[in-house]
């Protein structure tokens, strides 16, 4: 870790809002969510450790996205609760909430720099303009996911993984501790995909809790300390070859995904993407 | 040059032409700041709407105190505020699809502004007045009170100017965020209401819309960050104002209307001719 890097991470540490000193980062208990009545999510239970990175895998209206609101406090579970760090998470703004990119109004009138000062304003307060050390917070956000250079670009024109890093750069300068990233590399092509792998990987070794949730189970195997498999319950979560097994995907994907036994593994279609090998 | 200048300073001669032209002005930078939200928000149905249900409350003051004007303005306010909040309610709410909703709050309230003011004998000039403005009827007092409230409304656009900007851009990092998003809408609504009375007078109930809109999406085709658009579209609403009174004047053509046909001949102009966003422009890259 370069000085600058520490200090960013000095930065972050010194701005947290109460949190134990213990514990796991996110703890989920017996959390069901419903619209009019659907579940959406079903007495789902797990704790994460600080620092886990943990691909969401599901079929498509698993509750991939209605668990992350949970978990970032911005929708109320119908029963169960969530804590974060010990506490509720209406009290902490240490969540960062990576949108997918279909979610935001690309001709908004604002470029990368203003896009990432956002995350600053939780820790501004009312009445507060940006001082010069949240213009450093914002600068040195944009150089660790590589898009200082085009921090004058408005966001409709960048690419699509440039409008990622974009948004982790936003929820950096927020001091995010919690990262939950819905489906972000979806569409992108594979250099962008590794790029923002790359940066993942960066905050992991410093102790962000990342939830991405992704299609790509080849990934999810790949790149990630666990993996749960979500269908409205929680159908399993553990490490990716315990959790990616013929007999469990089929539990969760049913129809979804056809999976061919063969000489080197199960091999598995998934309808939403391409196909992907496991071991 | 110096009948160009004679033909400016010519109406200031008369002290109810300059009070007119300080109220178009206030009117015409104030709908255009908070315009920006109402264009980026995509909130032009709600402002219309709210504009007509103002109406009722106006007439009701125009009903008890016998035609004065003075109060009407505090009539409008209060009506204006309540249905803001109304109206806000019932979007948060939904059962009933939000358009829809106001739709019918709309129609409603306005209709019966209609009733009360049909039952006064000198109808139809009245009338006419709420819905289209007589800026030239603006008194000393309208004067102070337009000042104050525009005043207020651009005070605390820029006080809230970042959690505003982050709750129109992204309602969801608003939430983790912990900004009180229900609040903002309110607010929102409010400084909506409180624009209209302040613009009815001016620009009336039925142009209202326009100046919301107009100087702003003008400004959205021609600047690229949120603070540049304001400024533009504020310079647009007054320069539109204050040139749409003098055309009045030596044309002879309802104030509120000249305001708001200037304002929407630039927007065709920027429609045109913006760089970037522009129909030529763009019809010039994709060839």
């Amino acid at each position: 870790m370069s000085s600058k890097e520490q200090k960013l991470v000095r930065v972050i540490l010194n701005e947290k809002y109460v949190h134990e000193a213990q514990g796991p980062s996110i703890a989920v208990k017996g959390v069901t969510v419903q619209y009019n009545g659907t579940p959406a999510l079903d007495d789902v239970s797990f704790e994460l450790e600080r620092g886990e990175r943990v691909a969401v895998v599901g079929p498509n209206g698993a509750g991939k996205s209605t668990l992350f609101k949970v978990i970032a406090g911005v929708l109320q579970p119908t029963r169960g609760q969530v804590t974060l760090f010990g506490s509720e998470p209406q009290k902490h703004i240490c969540v960062g909430y990576v949108p997918q990119r279909s979610q935001v109004d690309l001709n908004f009138p604002v470029n990368v720099y203003d896009v990432v000062m956002m995350g600053r304003i939780g820790r501004l307060g009312l009445l507060r303009w940006p001082t010069r050390r949240d213009r450093q917070i914002v600068q040195e956000s944009l150089e660790l996911v590589g898009m200082a250079e085009l921090a004058s670009r408005q966001i409709g024109e960048l690419s699509g993984g440039q409008q990622q890093r974009v948004f982790i750069a936003r929820a950096l300068a927020q001091g995010a501790e919690i990262m939950l990233m819905d489906e972000p590399l979806t569409g992108l092509d594979v250099n962008s995909q590794e790029d923002i792998l790359r940066i993942l990987n960066e905050l992991h070794r410093r102790g962000v809790t990342i939830l991405v949730a992704t299609h790509d189970l080849n990934q999810a195997a790949r790149c990630f300390d666990r993996v749960m498999l979500l269908n409205r319950r929680l159908i399993a979560l553990g490490y990716p070859d315990q959790v990616l097994t013929s007999e469990l995907l089929w539990h969760a994907y049913g129809e979804q995904l056809r999976l061919v036994e063969t000489k080197g593994g199960v091999l598995v279609f998934n309808d939403t993407t391409c196909s992907g090998e496991l071991e | 040059m110096i009948e160009f200048i004679n033909g400016l300073l010519g109406p200031l001669a008369h002290p109810f032409m300059v009070r007119g032209l300080l109220a178009a002005l206030i009117v015409g930078i104030v709908c255009a700041v908070l315009g920006t939200y109402v264009v980026l928000r995509g909130m032009a149905f709600l402002g219309d709407a709210l504009a007509h249900t103002i109406l009722p409350g106006v007439a009701v003051g125009y009903l008890l105190h016998g035609g004065a004007r003075e109060p009407l303005f505090w009539w409008g306010l209060a009506t204006g505020v309540l249905t803001s909040i109304g109206i806000g309610a019932v979007s948060l709410q939904g059962q009933i699809k939000e358009d829809t909703a106001i739709g019918v709050i709309f129609a409603g309230m306005f209709a019966l502004g209609i009733a009360l003011i049909s039952t006064v004998r000198s109808y139809s000039v009245d009338l006419a007045h709420f819905l289209f403005g007589n800026v030239l009827a603006v008194g000393p007092n309208d004067l102070i009170l337009t000042a104050a409230f525009g005043g207020l409304v651009l005070l605390l656009i820029l006080a809230f100017y970042k959690e505003l900007l982050v709750v129109s851009f992204d309602p969801i990092l608003a939430a983790t965020l912990r900004i009180p998003s229900k609040f903002f809408h309110y607010l929102l609504l409010v400084m909506l209401a409180v624009t209209i009375v302040i613009s009815l007078q001016t620009v009336g109930v039925g142009l209202m819309v326009a100046m919301l809109v107009t100087p702003a999406a003008t400004s959205f085709l021609l600047t690229r960050r949120l603070p540049a658009m304001m400024a533009v579209s504020m310079a647009i609403g007054g320069f539109s104002a204050v040139a749409g009174l003098y055309i009045s004047y030596y044309a002879n053509v309802a104030s509120g209307a000249a305001i708001v046909l200037v304002c929407t001949g630039l927007f065709v102009l920027a429609f045109i001719f913006a760089p970037r966003k522009g129909a030529l422009w763009r019809a010039l890259r994709s060839r």
